[in-house]
């Protein structure tokens, strides 16, 4: 076991700059991802029905599919068809479309959308229909009782299964390292390569993985919390969410 | 444009369809071995022993806060390195090469076996307490109650898991790609690389394991609904 490299800033540079990448990628496409299963949970529930079988096609698609083929699919794929568009290169949005960054935001905030959309369906659902009539019945608009009173339900109802969705999340971004996107795991192998070390970086990456699920799993907790109306009980065992997502 | 680019799906079928079938070797070898790794796991975490229940828990819970793809890197180099240092503390000089296949089906089967623990230990902890003690007091072995009361009166509990890690594996076999096996999902870059085509050859993988995943489902409702006969309608939502 040798990890003398550790000392070296070239390294340590590498380390630091993939974590945050790691992390910025989990904040961002963790937002866009929630924000784009409210509104795949809603065209399934309520939206006109081309919107409500786009949606449902889409979540069966991405759920079907190992998440390492939609991130070459739209990075490789998409990506090259996008440059052979005539004129794109000259265009402002060159920058993000050459950006690996831009390809793995896409396909997390789909698959996050995907997959908490269809958990955020069940809640909505799950929410008694009672509850939303007494809404109107105190004069709130059809909006007011989306947003203060039907949502705030149904996530107070999934919840757990929520942040578990979020640990899942952290745990498929070394994935963006096959896209040569610099994550801790593109780190890790660039260190590999140059040390010809075989597994000590990639066991260093292993425990600030452990660290970060652990620490994520802490704060979401505390969410749980602190959600009004959220029993932080029925979680005795599985403390790091159920795996569902590659 | 030029040759490379007149080469196209057709030429690549055979491949890849060679490709989808170590896949499902692959999948199907690693989810046996995964089953009984998780019966193994979730005997020990339900151990009386103070010893069994940590190793189980420590094999469950490593695993399970690791990402998929790095345990998959660091199994595979980790573990040829390991298997040469065991010959050569045997007195059997050399590095061991590894089939290929053996690390894929070796290296998934341990990370399924962490997760089937916690569902196999979940199901488990499940099955009401008086039904394994009836069968204490009518004399069954350990065995005869594993194989007549545990594991009928668990399977419906944990077949929602156990297809949800199927399909889970299905997936995850595409991760093997990343260490060089020319599974699916390995064929289908070389075609992509070689062609050129990449959207169209990263479509056909989507198509593929869709259709896996879709038929799995099928497969899955069916034994669901075999395990689950002779038991009250309204738990079948």
């Amino acid at each position: 076991m040798d990890f003398g490299w550790l000392s070296d800033p070239f390294y340590q540079e590498y380390l630091i700059e993939g974590l945050i990448n790691t992390l910025w990628l989990l904040l961002v496409s963790a937002i866009a991802g929630l924000t784009l299963a409210i509104g795949m949970a809603m065209a399934r529930i309520r939206g006109p029905r081309p919107l409500a079988w786009t949606a449902t096609a889409v979540t069966s698609v991405i759920r079907g599919t190992p998440l390492l083929v939609q991130l070459f699919f739209f990075y490789y794929g998409v990506g090259r068809l996008l440059e052979g568009i005539p004129g794109i290169q000259d265009s402002i949005f060159w920058g993000l479309l050459r950006d690996p960054f831009f390809y793995a935001t896409l396909t997390f905030t789909l698959s996050v959308g995907a997959y908490s959309g269809e958990i955020l369906r069940g809640a909505l659902l799950s929410v008694p229909p009672g509850e939303r009539e007494a809404g109107r019945a105190f004069g709130l608009n059809p909006f007011q009782v989306f947003w203060r009173l039907w949502l705030p339900r149904a996530v107070q109802l999934c919840l757990p299964t929520l942040t578990g969705e979020m640990i899942l999340l952290l745990k498929s971004i070394p994935l963006v390292s096959t896209i040569a996107m610099m994550d801790l795991l593109q780190a890790a192998n660039i260190i590999r390569d140059e040390t010809f070390l075989t597994y000590e970086p990639l066991l260093l990456i292993a425990a600030v993985y452990l660290l970060l699920t652990i620490v994520l799993t802490l704060c979401l907790r505390q969410v749980e919390h602190h959600f009004p109306g959220v029993q932080p009980v029925r979680r005795a065992w599985r403390p790091f969410g159920q795996p569902r997502r590659v | 444009m030029n040759n490379a680019s007149q080469e196209g799906l057709a030429d690549w079928a055979g491949p890849i369809l060679d490709g989808a079938l170590t896949t499902l070797q692959i999948a199907c070898l690693a989810y046996a071995i995964g089953v009984l790794l998780g019966f193994v796991g979730a005997a020990c975490r339900l151990s009386r022993h103070a010893w069994l229940r940590g190793i189980g828990g420590a094999y469950s819970t490593g695993v399970r806060a690791v990402p998929e793809l790095l345990l998959i890197i660091l199994l595979y180099y980790a573990g040829s390195q390991a298997l040469t240092a065991l010959t050569n503390a045997l007195g059997l000089p050399g590095q061991v090469a590894i089939n290929g296949f053996v690390t894929a089906v070796g290296v998934l089967a341990f990370v399924q076996g962490a997760y089937m623990t916690e569902v196999f230990r979940g199901a488990i902890s499940a099955i009401p307490k008086g039904q394994l003690e009836a069968a204490d007091a009518f004399g069954f072995s350990p065995w005869a109650r594993f194989l007549h009361i545990t594991l009928p009166a668990m399977l419906p509990n944990a077949l929602p898991g156990m297809s949800n890690l199927w399909l889970i594996l299905i997936k995850d076999t595409a991760l093997i790609s990343v260490i060089g096996y020319s599974e699916l999902f390995f064929t289908i870059q070389q075609a992509a690389a070689s062609t050129r085509a990449h959207f169209l050859f990263y479509a056909a993988a989507g198509v593929l394991y869709l259709m896996m995943t879709l038929s799995s489902n099928l497969v899955f409702a069916l034994i669901e609904r075999r395990v689950r006969r002779g038991q009250p309608q309204s738990q079948e939502t």
